[in-house]
């Protein structure tokens, strides 16, 4: 991937960039020794690495503001990062800028169940926040694989969704309000603990802009009552087909599932070798949970079963205890531990019509044996959203490469079917390049007006989203 | 003039020598309508796949036709758009395009989330009259920015629509309202506690003459057994009783704002924080229905009601629907202000689409 040429003069003032940092700034809240940095040098996409300039730290929004006002000032670049778990890029930094990392920023501020909200400060992760409200039985729906570690700032960046937004929607239909810094440091209150913020939606304009025009420091999440319980089935197919026409069945027969999730044989066998989830062996199978009461969920599971049986499954197995639920999840959510343990890979996640599924699992398969590089498929069918792992050796020199042309086959692939290159990661850095091959100019323009007005300079996170090549007359560095 | 294809829309914008009142089917007059009429009436549905729940339609699509056509296939809008045109005291043909300008959103965006929930995809024809598409026809994608969102509840200001596409949901094959007789300021309790109940509620609002309503849909026995449980859940409020035959009847009076039709009086639409929706209604006075678990209150109050002063105290916002008021739209604070005013400048410089129409 390449990156913009780092800016000397900002290079050559770094001193004078941190000093004022820390005039504005508590002291221990502004890092520039390389040595502590380098925590900052790169996200979850680990191949790609930069040290910054420096890290900022804030503790408020208002020290949020400071920092950004200061940088806009000086002229600084800045890359926000939540908790750095970005597949994409989205938050490498570049050598001329700073880091604006919203780590320290974890609070809850507020929890309203009369009003099924909660506001908290953006740096918390994602599964905390779900955390502060379970003991009462209710939860944050998004629910991203890195739930763990990953920061609401970057949910709310990146869209995120998860295994359960067929039914409970990806990030923006959860989320009610931001607080919003902007590049020049102004404070903007956008939405709030009520259904529609009237005006233009800015709301739903902010959620997904990477970063890039602005850095939301808090923000009001809608929160929902816990269903009763939830049950999984397992069915295996023959064929990648098979459960593919599975998938469009269930979702025709009127059935809505909170999740359809569709492993292919290479990463059936890599996560039975990891975690013994005693899968059966076959090409495909389907992970269909269901949600209610015990009546309810029989009710589901039973019209699942005879859609199914008319695909002829190799197995269809019914959890009956919360021990058999774990173990059919268990493989699924060991999945890329596992493709991990025999390679390095690289995680797509491109979108396409469920209906083309067939198409592209084949075609996925050609490219995989032209290029010599093995293929796992692993991804939320009940909405087209797809995970192609794509294993390689990062220590074998060309490898990386000949992956991400690959890489980039397969998402030219996913918008050829209908679909797009990202369905819940971002395009960062990782997709930049590939996204005149879904947009044409003048689209990428209309959305390029909209980082003019947030953040005229364009001094935040400039280097992504955007070809190079498109942003170059917008761009500082 | 009317369009039917997106290059006469193109077209008809980059020659227009002023301002152009946009519109689809002219059902919902809200906010100024200055300048030539233009009307989008690029019909037709371009793509469905019942097994992939999307759907992509020309904007001038009536929605009669839409929803009549999901429906051969067991599928539904998941937004539930109202039909404002009788209450507006207009005649006309809604039209798909038209839903999404002003996001109309019905008693189910408690469950399914607003018509900008279910926008998946938008083409549209911007200011200086260049075609733009965003979004596209995958329920998940997050490449670029999310101008759809932006789009919807736009009215016709930053760009004309030429296509839009949605996301479906299987129509529900039964459904039953827990109606609890409650006067309308002790309603929003009540549907506090079922919204917060597991059963997966699907509208929660206020009829006058009906009492306190909450909605479950779905497969047959789980809707039995959702009520049952919620039935037993409201007891505490006040006498509760299930309504199997006619609860669809109850929803679309509610979303279609029936008792309103053919009424005096100024129309608002309140947008607040559900527990504050008893006391906004105190102050109100007049007669109100009540939605989204309080948190939409419709008012129809005497004309030249100060309605936005009344609720000024309380989070949200307040639109005059129809009536006597200067200002439709709630007023933007300043930051805020700044921010539309430049993307306005953006999406139409020379601004030319439905000037002033939101205020």
């Amino acid at each position: 991937m390449e990156m913009p040429k780092p800016n000397d003069d900002l290079l050559a003032r770094k001193p004078q960039i941190i000093a004022r940092l820390r005039e504005v700034l508590p002291a221990d809240a502004v890092i520039d020794d390389p040595n502590e940095t380098r925590a900052y040098e790169c996200d979850a996409l680990s191949a790609y690495r930069c040290q910054p300039l420096g890290v900022v730290l804030p503790r408020s929004t208002a020290e949020v503001a400071a920092a950004l006002k200061a940088c806009h000032e000086m002229g600084v670049p800045v890359v926000p990062r939540g908790a750095g778990t970005s597949l994409a890029g989205g938050s490498m930094p570049q050598a001329d800028s700073v880091v604006l990392g919203l780590a320290r920023m974890n609070s809850v501020l507020e929890t309203d169940y009369a009003n099924r909200f909660i506001r908290v400060e953006a740096g918390r992760t994602n599964l905390s926040v779900t955390g502060a409200v379970e003991s009462d039985g209710w939860f944050y729906a998004p629910d991203p694989s890195s739930q763990l570690a990953c920061a609401i700032s970057g949910n709310i960046a990146m869209n995120s969704g998860g295994a359960h937004c067929l039914k409970y929607g990806v990030t923006t239909n959860n989320l009610l309000g931001v607080t919003l810094v902007t590049m020049e440091g102004e404070v903007v209150e956008i939405g709030g603990p009520y259904l529609d913020a009237g005006g233009l939606d800015l709301l739903g304009l902010i959620c997904g802009s990477e970063g890039q025009l602005g850095v939301v420091t808090e923000a009001t999440l809608k929160i929902l009552p816990k269903p009763e319980g939830a049950r999984p089935v397992l069915i295996g197919f023959n064929s990648n087909e098979v459960a593919g026409a599975c998938v469009a069945d269930i979702i025709k027969a009127g059935i809505l599932p909170v999740a359809i999730e569709f492993m292919d044989r290479p990463c059936i066998v890599a996560t039975e070798a990891f975690c013994h989830a005693g899968y059966p062996d076959c090409e495909a199978l389907l992970i269909v949970e269901c949600e209610g009461s015990a009546a309810e969920i029989d009710e589901q599971i039973g019209m699942i079963r005879q859609i199914a049986g008319r695909h002829e499954p190799v197995e269809f197995r019914e959890a009956q205890s919360a021990d058999e639920a774990a173990r059919i999840w268990l493989g699924r959510k060991s999945a890329f531990g596992a493709m991990g343990q025999i390679n390095d890979y690289m995680c797509l996640d491109g979108t396409i019509p469920v209906s083309e599924l067939p198409f592209v699992l084949r075609r996925i398969g050609e490219l995989s044996k032209d290029y010599g590089l093995d293929v796992a498929n692993v991804f939320h069918a009940g909405d087209g959203n797809m995970h192609p792992l794509i294993l390689y050796n990062a220590n074998k020199p060309g490898d990386q490469e000949l992956c991400e042309k690959l890489g980039a086959e397969i998402l030219k692939l996913c918008v050829e079917a209908g679909g797009c290159l990202t369905g819940e990661h971002g395009v960062g850095i990782e997709k930049r390049d590939l996204m005149d091959v879904q947009f044409e100019p003048a689209d990428l323009e209309a959305q390029m007006r909209v980082k003019d007005v947030f953040d005229p300079k364009w001094l935040l996170n400039p280097a992504k989203v955007f070809p190079l090549g498109a942003s170059a007359s917008r761009r500082v560095t | 003039m009317r369009v039917e294809s997106e290059a006469q829309l193109a077209e008809a914008v980059r020659d227009a020598g002023g301002a152009l009142a946009v519109r689809g089917g002219g059902t919902r007059p809200v906010g100024r309508c200055l300048g030539e009429p233009l009307e989008v009436g690029i019909s037709g549905i371009t793509l469905y796949e019942p097994g992939a729940l999307t759907l992509v339609v020309g904007a001038g699509t009536s929605l009669a036709e839409v929803e009549a056509a999901i429906a051969a296939e067991g599928q539904r809008l998941p937004f539930e758009p109202a039909n404002w045109g009788p209450v507006l005291g207009v005649e006309g043909v809604s039209t798909v395009g038209g839903v999404v300008a002003a996001n109309v959103s019905g008693p189910r965006r408690v469950q399914a989330g607003a018509c900008r929930d279910s926008l998946i995809g938008v083409r549209f024809v911007d200011g200086r009259g260049q075609v733009v598409k965003n979004g596209g026809r995958v329920m998940k994608n997050v490449t670029g920015y999310d101008l759809v969102k932006l789009m919807a509840g736009s009215w016709g200001t930053l760009g004309v629509m030429s296509e839009v596409a949605f996301k479906l949901l299987p129509a529900a094959p039964a459904q039953a309202t827990v109606v609890i007789d409650l006067p309308a300021g002790a309603a929003p309790v009540a549907l506090a506690a079922a919204l917060g109940s597991p059963f997966d509620v699907s509208g929660a609002g206020w009829v006058p003459g009906v009492g306190a309503v909450v909605r479950v849909e779905g497969l047959s026995e789980s809707v039995s057994y959702r009520a049952g449980e919620l039935r037993k859940l409201l007891e505490q409020f006040g006498p509760v009783r299930v309504e199997e035959e006619g609860s669809a009847a109850i929803w679309a009076s509610l979303r279609d704002l029936e008792p309103f039709i053919d009424k005096p009086g100024d129309l608002w639409r309140f947008s607040v924080k559900p527990s504050e929706a008893s006391e906004i209604v105190a102050r109100l006075g007049g007669e109100v229905l009540l939605d989204w678990g309080g948190g939409l209150i419709w008012a129809l109050l005497p004309e030249g009601s100060e309605a936005r002063a009344l609720a000024a105290p309380y989070s949200g916002h307040a639109t005059c629907m129809r009536g006597s008021a200067g200002v439709t739209f709630e007023p933007e604070p300043a930051p805020i202000a700044t921010l539309t005013t430049a993307l306005r400048a953006q999406f139409d410089p020379r601004g030319i689409l439905n000037p002033g129409r939101m205020g």
